[in-house]
């Protein structure tokens, strides 16, 4: 008469996990239904058409906001990659050495500061910066996107590195490979798991960030989420709905293969 | 046999060439970051200019009016009700969107950090894809769910529950309802990669020494899930002191935040003092709600090892 008991029950606990994916899922599901909306607003759903997706295909805004997003982001994903693999290599796998906590914290103060208060202080640094100079271009953004990426881009790199065994390493130089041909064939093969979901994190993050490009952009300067944070606040039509389901199968892409790249372990 | 001198050399060359690798990404991060906040701290003790931007006139001003209000005519100093109102409504509604995440997604972290090894994966990834996704569209997605002719009034109306849609947008709770929505992944990914270590055995050890269900989660598990459940706290509750974007859209113009509040002193506003000194505020409470954080999971760490 005894029940099969399993100790890692809670009650009640499967059932508030399952109502919270519900709950994650189901706006989400209904925003991409609504993408195939065929009526003229979102009120009713009068069938499936795909002439939403048709129309945001056809926004010249759109389509320039996209490229200038997507541009935006490999610039800065890479730079910021760059940036933080030298930082990773320099901060793990050492003895801890004068000024390495104060290199931690520079790192991840991004991290730590509410994105309104980063974005209210690069608005007032690049005025004037605008003023002395005169250049207006896509510079900022990209300055601005690189920063606040170096954090997310550490983080999966640093992580790698500390679970790397540095005597392959040190094989190589026994074997009189020069430091550079030591990091060329041993190192970076061995890390780039961790270089790879890096930039892809930064990617990620830079795009979809709303915050600090509101504040930083210059006139015409629209990346898709200020487009859209700007079409949200005037009039929603389907036509929204379209971009969004189309960004979130980005997203979707980016998480399965960021997913799939973390698994194949070494 | 190597010298003692050699090696110090060696030592110091090692350290130096890591502080030139790490070189570009301090540089950025202080370019771009770091410094500009310095900026920030002293706009706000200088004079708004008359279109924005500031005049090199230093005054006390800005600092003034985070709390206080200047009547025009008297000059007489009052307290500033309408920001007092917004620091209270954004650090109340940061606390109840910190304990609603903490009451769903500490069930939720646990509910996947006991399952088999195989579906846990796939359950992972369920939290990881929302993450992942846009802040703005997740947003947006909940505005199409609470508006006046949105999933929940309309299913309403169509089981004849009430006559006329809810106002819902544009209210506190839709504010709420909103964060807390967003930032749930923030709360579950620290407390799951918390549970996921959990020995559980102890577990087991405390249901053989006859202890409730209740008894083994209050006793057992959320001691030992502390510092995950500290750390998902403090990821949630700073992004939420400092939202824009859900107030934004979901409180519309009416029920701000501190984001919204100084994102008006560089738009209409045209205050930027007051903004530097508002958002110096912002950081400040950050920076507490940091250090108690710190404290915290520093005691902790020093408890078990």
């Amino acid at each position: 008469m005894a029940r099969r008991f399993s100790v890692q029950r809670q009650t009640g606990f499967a059932t508030i996990a399952i109502i919270c994916f519900f709950a994650l899922y189901l706006p989400i599901v209904v925003l991409v239904f609504y993408a195939f909306n065929s009526a003229d607003s979102l009120s009713s759903f009068q069938g499936l058409s795909l002439r939403w997706f048709a129309r945001a295909f056809e926004n010249r805004q759109v389509i320039d906001a996209s490229i200038r997003s997507l541009q935006i982001a490999a610039v800065a994903a890479t730079a910021a990659t760059i940036a933080a693999t030298m930082a990773a290599i320099a901060t793990t796998r050492t003895e801890p050495y004068r000024g390495l906590t104060l290199k931690y914290a520079f790192i991840n103060q991004p991290l730590m500061v509410p994105e309104i208060v980063t974005a209210v202080a690069l608005l007032i640094f690049f005025a004037r910066i605008k003023i002395w100079t005169g250049y207006n271009g896509l510079g900022y953004l990209i300055a601005a996107h690189t920063a606040f990426c170096v954090p997310f881009a550490y983080l999966p790199i640093r992580a790698r590195l500390e679970n790397m065994d540095s005597t392959l390493e040190k094989a190589a130089a026994d074997l009189y490979a020069t430091p550079w041909k030591a990091f060329r064939y041993v190192t970076l093969p061995l890390l780039w798991p961790g270089i790879l979901a890096g930039f892809m994190l930064a990617f990620v993050i830079s795009l979809d960030d709303v915050v600090i490009t509101e504040f930083v952009k210059s006139a015409g300067q629209d990346t898709l989420p200020t487009y859209m944070l700007g079409q949200i606040r005037r009039t929603i039509t389907p036509e929204m709905n379209a971009i969004s389901a189309l960004f979130l199968l980005l997203s979707i892409c980016v998480v399965i293969v960021f997913f799939v790249v973390n698994r194949k372990r070494v | 046999m190597t010298q003692p001198g050699t090696i110090e050399a060696e030592r110091s060359r090692d350290i130096r060439k890591r502080w030139l690798l790490s070189l570009p990404a301090l540089l950025i991060v202080l370019l771009a970051a770091t410094g500009p906040l310095l900026i920030v701290l002293l706009y706000s003790f200088l004079t708004p200019g008359p279109y924005g931007d500031v005049l090199w006139k230093a005054s006390p001003d800005g600092w003034i009016g985070v709390f206080l209000e200047k009547d025009i005519f008297t000059e007489t100093l009052s307290l500033a009700d309408a920001h007092v109102s917004i620091f209270v409504r954004s650090v109340l509604l940061s606390l109840a969107t910190t304990v609603v995440t903490l009451l769903f997604g500490f069930p939720t972290a646990y509910f996947i950090a006991t399952r088999p090894e195989r579906t846990r994966e796939l359950w992972l990834l369920l939290i990881t894809i929302p993450f992942w996704t846009n802040l703005l569209i997740r947003t947006f997605a909940v505005l199409q769910i609470i508006r006046n002719e949105g999933l929940i009034n309309t299913l309403l109306m169509k089981f004849g529950l009430i006559e006329r849609p809810i106002q819902m947008l544009f209210t506190d709770g839709a504010i709420l309802t909103g964060m807390v929505y967003v930032y749930l992944p923030l709360m579950v990914l620290p407390v799951y990669a918390n549970l996921e270590k959990l020995d559980f055995r102890l577990v087991e050890a405390a249901y053989d020494l006859y202890a409730t269900p209740f008894r083994v989660l209050t006793k057992i598990i959320i001691p030992l899930a502390k510092p995950g459940l500290i750390a998902g706290s403090i990821l949630v509750f700073i992004p939420a002191l400092g939202a824009y974007v859900t107030p934004s859209i979901l409180g519309g113009g009416k029920n701000l935040m501190l984001g919204n509040l100084i994102e008006l002193q560089f738009g209409q506003g045209r205050n930027w003092p007051l903004g530097s000194a508002l958002s110096i505020t912002l950081m400040l409470i950050v920076t507490v709600a940091l250090l108690v954080y710190v404290r915290n999971v520093g005691s902790q760490e020093k408890r078990h090892g």
